[in-house]
């Protein structure tokens, strides 16, 4: 990596619009966080612009063939598209094979267009770490929308909602039955649900299982309070059901209209309630992290003594934690 | 900073040309993947533009190119010299393929790196990317602490 005075030399270029600045900014951010806190702090005053809209779903909902029918619309407009696609990385050798591209092809060569494949690196919801900052450098780069597409989906991947204004459940016919729809999780975190492959058998019952989900949704909210660190205490209203077929585009003009409706001045407090609560978050976050990396640095080798004790059963866990809490590194 | 060692080798593995025959992109794509490698896989049919677009905006360190239909002599040269003119002359450019002896030679003096035929072990491939990588990193950490005047890095 380049010493840092270079890192800050990438932020003109990025504020430019000169994508292989922007893509080596993007690697800053996702390998080297001191440079990266450095080079997005250089591109203070240009953030905040963009509509973040997170894609989630299960894997081959068709969430990519969803977000490249989504540009072709956008561009039409004239927007300018981040995309930022998270695919897995493997637990065992740190690789991992990145293929959202194959699905967005047929925009290569435009330049309102930005895609970067980002891998998970062993984060578990369903987002890589750097996500965010990586979205905080597209939206820098003037892009906007910028698309969050996530890994594809269980059951409990949540980052997704918070990194994002918006967040787009994409399903498919066959992904479950009505048990799955009552299931919290996913279902919850969805501001606009999309049933796409919607030309094949069985999407009119998938509808028909999730409005009525929904249906019991509204008349059981407003219930017991939710708990730290989750999206609010109260379920958001029924989200919209819309039904796509991504591949020839139909339907993906009403999930367009669906998407701008939230970003218009009508939604704003909404909007600004949510990006508060993820700066909030974020800031924390990073507080967080960095009292870890310090913490661990001076305790390693008491945990290790620790984890001695407790995995010869002569100490229990939470014994060590406090332990570790009080005594520290000594 | 100790970041040449921990961050991951990013590599693009394409598919140029007209051909339909992706199953050895797919197996090196995998071995890669394997080896520990971030591989971004493009598919089928791509052009060279395409290639050189999704190879910059990805910030790969390598590129390697699976051409079976002959058009090796036009494909690997419009890719070299398209990341020339976009400022990504750095990046390793690969591949394999049919590819004879004297066409690799030739593709070698436009700034191809080594080529691989079929049959060739994949620890092979991946032993050399990891060489070819290590020497570009090298490179580019000297070259931009040189054009900063402050000497090699560390």
């Amino acid at each position: 990596m380049p010493p840092a005075h270079v890192m800050a030399d990438l932020a003109p270029g990025v504020l430019a619009g000169d994508p292989r600045a922007l893509a080596r900014a993007l690697t800053v951010v996702e390998n080297e966080p001191a440079d990266g806190a450095a080079l997005l702090s250089a591109l203070a005053g240009r953030l905040g612009r963009a509509q973040r809209i997170g894609v989630t779903g299960p894997p081959g909902a068709g969430k990519s063939t969803l977000v490249s029918a989504l540009i072709g619309l956008w561009r039409a407009q004239g927007k300018r598209v981040g995309v930022l696609a998270v695919d897995p990385s493997s637990a065992f050798t740190g690789g991992a094979l990145l293929g959202d591209r194959i699905r967005m092809t047929q925009h290569l060569g435009d330049s309102g267009v930005f895609v970067r494949s980002l891998a998970s690196r062993g984060a578990a919801g369903g987002l890589s770490a750097a996500t965010e900052d990586a979205a905080d450098l597209l939206d820098a780069a003037g892009f906007d929308p910028v698309v969050i597409e996530t890994v594809g989906v269980g059951q409990g991947e949540m980052d997704v909602a918070r990194a994002a204004d918006i967040t787009v459940l994409v399903l498919a016919p066959g992904s479950g039955d009505d048990v799955q729809a009552l299931k919290a999780g996913l279902l919850e975190l969805a501001d606009v649900v999309v049933i796409n492959q919607a030309d094949r058998a069985g999407a009119d019952r998938l509808e028909a299982s999730l409005r009525g989900a929904f249906e019991l949704r509204a008349v059981g909210s407003g219930g017991s309070g939710g708990s730290e660190g989750g999206l609010g205490s109260v379920l958001p209203p029924a989200p919209p059901v819309l039904l796509t077929t991504a591949t020839t585009g139909q339907g993906v003009e009403a999930l367009v209209v669906a998407l701008a409706e939230r970003a218009a001045p009508s939604n704003s407090a909404a909007l600004a309630a949510r990006r508060l609560e993820r700066a909030r978050r974020r800031i924390r976050e990073g507080v967080d992290r960095a009292r870890a990396v310090e913490y661990w640095a001076v305790c390693e080798a008491r945990l290790a003594a620790l984890a001695g004790e407790v995995a010869g059963g002569r100490l229990p866990t939470q014994d060590a934690v406090t332990r570790l809490l009080q005594e520290g590194g000594r | 900073m100790n970041s040449a060692k921990s961050r991951p080798i990013r590599v693009l593995v394409a598919k140029a040309g007209l051909d339909g025959h992706d199953r050895g992109a797919k197996v090196v794509a995998a071995a890669f993947r394997d080896a520990g490698f971030e591989v971004i896989y493009t598919g089928l049919r791509q052009t060279p533009e395409m290639i050189v677009e999704a190879a910059l905006q990805e910030d790969v360190d390598c590129v390697g190119l699976s051409i079976h239909s002959g058009a090796h002599m036009t494909l690997f040269p419009k890719v070299v010299a398209l990341l020339k003119a976009r400022g990504g002359g750095d990046i390793v450019v690969t591949g394999g393929g049919i590819i004879p002896p004297e066409d690799a030679e030739k593709l070698r003096a436009l700034g191809v790196h080594r080529l691989f035929g079929p049959g060739t072990p994949l620890g092979e491939l991946v032993a050399f990317v990891k060489e070819a990588v290590a020497a570009r990193r090298a490179a580019l950490a000297a070259g931009a602490a040189r054009s900063h005047g402050d000497g090699p890095q560390r």
